[in-house]
């Protein structure tokens, strides 16, 4: 790190702590960038002259005389459409051995939209998942995640949503992912030809953990420059927060804060609000669209972590493995879209929101057919025509490999009504049965 | 010469700063940041040193940065003009922001001070006055907004000049006012009041009596609010709090509404901006957004500010209640103001109470929902403000500390049960859990005998006993097994069933079903008794669920069908057709 004449240059450091260190200075910033014996860290608390500073990348080796450089400002990201095709590290330096970005300087982690100023989201994004489509649509300016365990291909499914949501720029922030599958993701975007899209902020399992503390507003910056500026529709991709809310974690810790629930910090709400409602329909067409990873510890959801996300978030989404059929799945009954309400029926075929009901409606009868025989009791011919419903539906369109238009997934629904029931158990609209419904064989 | 300070250490959104004169507690100052003042206000004060909690992001102060005591604390500004407006938690006027991001230090007027409002005298010089007396009014829209004598005014005084009818701006003088030591004081549209203190310009504070028609059944029929009341929802995500909280802002048989988004999401806040505006208050035939003000601090904007929003909220509703109006508060989510309450207590290093929550924290929350309140105005009229919470309690967990505070302040209890929620059975009160105490003040009892029918509040228990020995049957049956309990078992389960699916149950995006005035609810509730109150004979237990579900079909048809209209009664005479094939 070479000096420059304005800046200021500290070397009496006086305590040190895991992530953090402080420092006898004057005329520091708030939230200002410094360097600490060349690493990157961010004041976080002014006392007098007593200046404490994060590491982002840990203090090991760090001595008492380090030599601190303050900048004299925040963090900052350079944007421009340079962005589009890149792969940086949380800092925003290169880390595909490209040339470093040329742009508008701009501070992360800037304000947040006025609420009066923002649109009903209102735009379907087609996946081809008829899980996600049909049962859960998404819609642009929403922030969803996924709800999933360590062993579920999450990061597989988001690819797969990301590739075929038809948005204009991709951005993936990576927190704590593993090289594995950082090389998967860069491998699938550019064997898709849409490397040219994409802008990739990575921290990896190898990095120090309180860098990613970093990485979602960086995401978030280049997305605003996308959306706002641009008036494009910026698809952002996280995963995975939960290893990003464990950082916070470990910093509040080494602050001497008071813990709340789980270990969290006491702001975790406000933190993780502050990320997801960047989502934004914007006025001027473009709109941030936020779907993350949120890894759960045994599927427990009443952990801090998940707990505030899903109050935050607008709805969110759940991976279950089928044993009868042997796929991946979206669960129905738990996966939950708050907004797509603002879509179906309206964006899509009128039969949608009816159709859809109708077939978790008779899912769950099968769910229920399925305890009755384990627990040993007689099944009915209705029972035994929901469970054969359930493995078909559960195949043809809940699988997380299926790949079809609404439309089709709607034929489809109807195709296995009119094969397993008789229109009375189906209760649908007597408009859209008369429509739909198939000719009898 | 006012007090200064200079910032002498800065935590997140907590600043120290060193103060050269007389500092107060709560009192609002302004860090001058670059050229941008941003404000704050003073939490904790130790010797010299003053703590204040920014409303804004601190990033780029520095130490040394001056500070501007303003010598008053948490102000907002009340006036005619407020009516449908869209503010902060501080009051700014969203709207007159530009750009569509906040810029931070950028404060805007919430009053229009270029508009003229047409001006009617209400009292004559000469007249008598005390604090909040009404001096005249201003239609605002459809509310008559009464233009009062300051309320920080002490003891008696008198009017000495008073504007004739005519249009005048908020800022044109309407009035002076002597007392008897001499001294005269200009009164205007316009007054100020810290949000943290209460308006108590009024008589008394009686206790509530009488019943708010929210239109949501569950709510007026089982565990109904009284009008000056208090209640919340605690409900886990996903359990349809704000589809409960928009039902009561649409329907709620209230003059005004004051809405407090506070921490919850901003796409929730789009919606009632843009729904509100087309909706018709079924009332008065107005839209909707003429009668509401909402206060929207979402959980991206500053944290402090977040805490001052409910108190911005409070003291709006006060101000209209002085007016003599029915002001109907709701605040979504009061957990996120505790949040906001427990970052500050923790960035103060103050010792935590359970779950880090500031020990306080109960206190902080009866103080607040104790300003609500049915009150007596000196000149005779009355107001009130019923104010109706939610909670997010971590987990879903209902023993958490802002659960348990506010269960004690709070008068009415509607817990949402996620089972009901899985279950698509909305709204998802639970009804055995939840509870109204205003059910046994005697005074209320009256009041229902008195408007809906003699013995009504009995015939509210007698639902709720149903429901409890309906409960108590399903469990024997799902233990036993359908044949393994008597068939008598199969009827309760059932009886419970029709209160749910008919009474409890409601569909709040029907046009008709969304909203059940009183005396429908009455009759509703009167069939479904005569249901309940009925032998029924059946040889097995079959034979019960299939013939309830019909006759729960047919209630529920009728709940979508206008009121007394052709299609009601034919559905209500196949009813009865069915129940007398069957009765014992």
């Amino acid at each position: 790190m070479n000096t420059k004449a304005f800046q200021k240059v500290y070397t009496k450091i006086e305590n040190i702590t895991k992530a953090t260190c402080t420092v006898k200075a004057q005329g520091i910033t708030n939230e200002e960038m410094a360097y600490v014996d060349g690493r990157p860290a961010q004041v976080v608390k002014i006392d007098g002259e007593a200046v404490t500073l994060q590491i982002f990348t840990g203090t090991q080796g760090i001595a008492t005389n380090a030599e601190v450089v303050f900048t004299g400002k925040p963090p900052t990201l350079k944007v421009s459409d340079e962005l589009k095709g890149r792969f940086f590290n949380p800092f925003g330096h290169p880390i595909d051995g490209g040339p470093e970005v040329n742009g508008k300087e701009v501070e992360i982690g800037g304000p947040s939209c006025n609420p009066v100023r923002r649109q009903e989201p209102s735009e379907l994004i087609a996946t081809g998942i008829a899980g996600i489509d049909m049962n859960n649509t998404l819609v642009t300016g929403q922030k969803i995640p996924f709800f999933a365990d360590a062993d579920q291909p999450y990061n597989s499914v988001m690819a797969t949503v990301a590739l075929r949501a038809q948005a204009d720029i991709i951005i993936l922030g990576g927190m704590g992912m593993s090289n594995d599958d950082f090389l998967f993701f860069r491998q699938l975007f550019e064997n898709a030809g849409a490397l040219d899209r994409i802008v990739c902020f990575m921290n990896t399992t190898g990095d120090p953990p309180v860098e990613r503390l970093l990485v979602p507003d960086m995401c978030l910056t280049a997305a605003e420059y996308f959306a706002v500026e641009k008036g494009q529709k910026v698809l952002c991709l996280l995963t995975d927060m939960t290893l990003y809310a464990d950082a916070l974690a470990i910093v509040s810790n080494r602050m001497d804060q008071i813990p709340s629930k789980d270990s969290m910090p006491g702001s975790l709400y406000s933190d993780l609000a502050k990320i997801y409602e960047k989502a934004a329909q914007f006025p001027n067409g473009g709109s941030i669209t936020l779907v993350a990873v949120t890894t759960l510890n045994g599927g427990d959801i009443t952990h801090a972590i998940p707990d505030n996300t899903g109050y935050i978030t607008e709805g969110q989404l759940y991976l279950r493995r089928d044993t009868d059929v042997s796929k991946v799945i979206i669960d129905p009954f738990r996966s939950l879209s708050r907004l797509k309400q603002q879509v179906i029926g309206k964006k899509t075929r009128a039969d949608h929101p009816q159709v859809m009901n109708a077939a978790v409606r008779l899912y769950a009868d099968a769910a229920s057919a399925k305890t009755k025989l384990e627990n040993g009791f007689d099944l009915s011919d209705y029972d035994r025509r929901t469970l054969e419903f359930a493995k078909e539906y559960s195949e043809k369109l809940l699988a997380i490999d299926v790949n079809i238009k609404v439309d089709e997934m709607l034929d489809t629904a109807w195709r296995l009504f009119g094969k397993y029931f008789t229109k009375d158990e189906v209760a649908i609209k007597q408009v859209f049965t008369e429509k739909y419904w198939p000719a009898e064989k | 010469m006012s007090t200064q300070g200079k910032v002498v250490g800065i935590v997140s959104n907590l600043v120290t700063i060193e103060v050269d004169g007389p500092v107060g507690q709560n009192e609002v100052c302004y860090i001058n940041l670059k050229g941008t003042e941003l404000m704050a206000e003073v939490i904790k004060i130790r010797g010299k040193r003053a703590f204040a909690q920014v409303f804004e992001s601190t990033r780029g102060m520095r130490t040394g940065d001056t500070v501007r005591f303003t010598g008053h604390m948490l102000e907002v500004t009340l006036g005619p003009g407020m009516l449908s407006q869209k503010y902060d938690g501080l009051q700014n006027d969203l709207e007159k922001m530009e750009g569509v991001f906040l810029k931070r230090g950028q404060y805007t007027d919430p009053l229009d001070r270029v508009k003229k409002w047409h001006f009617t005298p209400l009292a004559k010089v000469g007249d008598k006055v005390k604090a909040a007396s009404w001096l005249g009014e201003v239609k605002e829209g459809w509310v008559p907004h009464k233009i009062m004598v300051p309320f920080d005014i002490k003891g008696e005084w008198t009017i000495a000049s008073l504007a004739s009818a005519g249009d005048y701006t908020v800022d044109d003088v309407m009035a002076t006012i002597k007392n008897a030591a001499g001294e005269e004081k200009k009164v205007t549209m316009t007054m100020k009041w810290p949000v943290k203190v209460e308006v108590t310009g009024y008589k008394d504070k009686p206790r509530p009596f009488k019943i708010m028609e929210t239109g949501v059944r569950t709510i007026d029929t089982l565990n109904p609010i009284a009008e000056g009341g208090t209640g919340f929802i605690p409900g886990p995500f996903g359990c349809g709090k704000t589809v409960l909280q928009h039902a009561l802002a649409k329907y709620a048989e209230a003059d005004l509404i004051i809405i407090v988004a506070c921490g919850e999401r901003a796409n929730e806040v789009v919606e009632i901006f843009s729904t509100f505006p087309e909706l018709d208050d079924p009332r008065t035939g107005r839209k909707l957004s003429e009668r509401t003000i909402i206060i929207c601090n979402t959980s991206n904007m500053p944290v402090a500010a977040r805490e001052a929003s409910v108190y911005t909220g409070m003291t709006i509703a006060e101000y209209y209640r002085m007016m003599g109006l029915k002001v109907l508060l709701l605040a979504d989510s009061t957990s996120r103001w505790a949040q906001a309450l427990r970052e500050m207590s923790n960035r103060m290093e103050e010792l935590p109470g359970p779950d880090a929550f500031p020990m306080d924290l109960s206190a902080i929350i009866s103080s607040f929902y104790a300003r609500a309140g049915y009150v007596n105005l000196n000149n005779g009229k009355s107001g009130s403000i019923t104010f109706i919470g939610t909670v997010s309690p971590a987990g879903g967990n209902l023993k958490e500390p802002v659960v348990e505070s506010t269960k004690k302040a709070a008068r009415c209890f509607y817990a949402l049960a996620q089972p009901r929620a899985d279950s698509k059975r909305y709204p998802a009160v639970d009804p055995i859990d939840s509870y109204s105490k205003y059910l046994e003040y005697p005074e209320v009892v009256a009041y229902l005998d008195s408007t809906v029918e003699k013995g009504w509040a009995d015939k509210v228990m007698r639902l709720k006993d149903i429901l409890l020995r309906g409960r108590e049957a399903q469990d024997q049956i799902n233990i036993l097994g359908d044949d393994g309990v008597p068939v008598n078992y199969h009827i309760l389960f059932n009886k419970s069933e029709v209160i749910d699916f008919v009474i409890l149950q409601q569909d709040a995006f029907d046009k008709i079903d969304a909203s059940t005035p009183l005396p429908r609810q009455k009759f509703m509730v009167d069939l479904v008794l005569g249901i309940c109150d009925s032998d029924f004979n059946f040889d097995s237990f079959e034979l019960v669920s299939a013939y309830f579900k019909k006759l729960i079909n047919l209630m529920k048809q009728m709940n979508y069908q206008e009121f007394e209209s052709d299609s009601f009664n034919s559905l209500k005479e196949q009813l009865m057709a069915m129940i007398a094939e069957r009765r014992a």
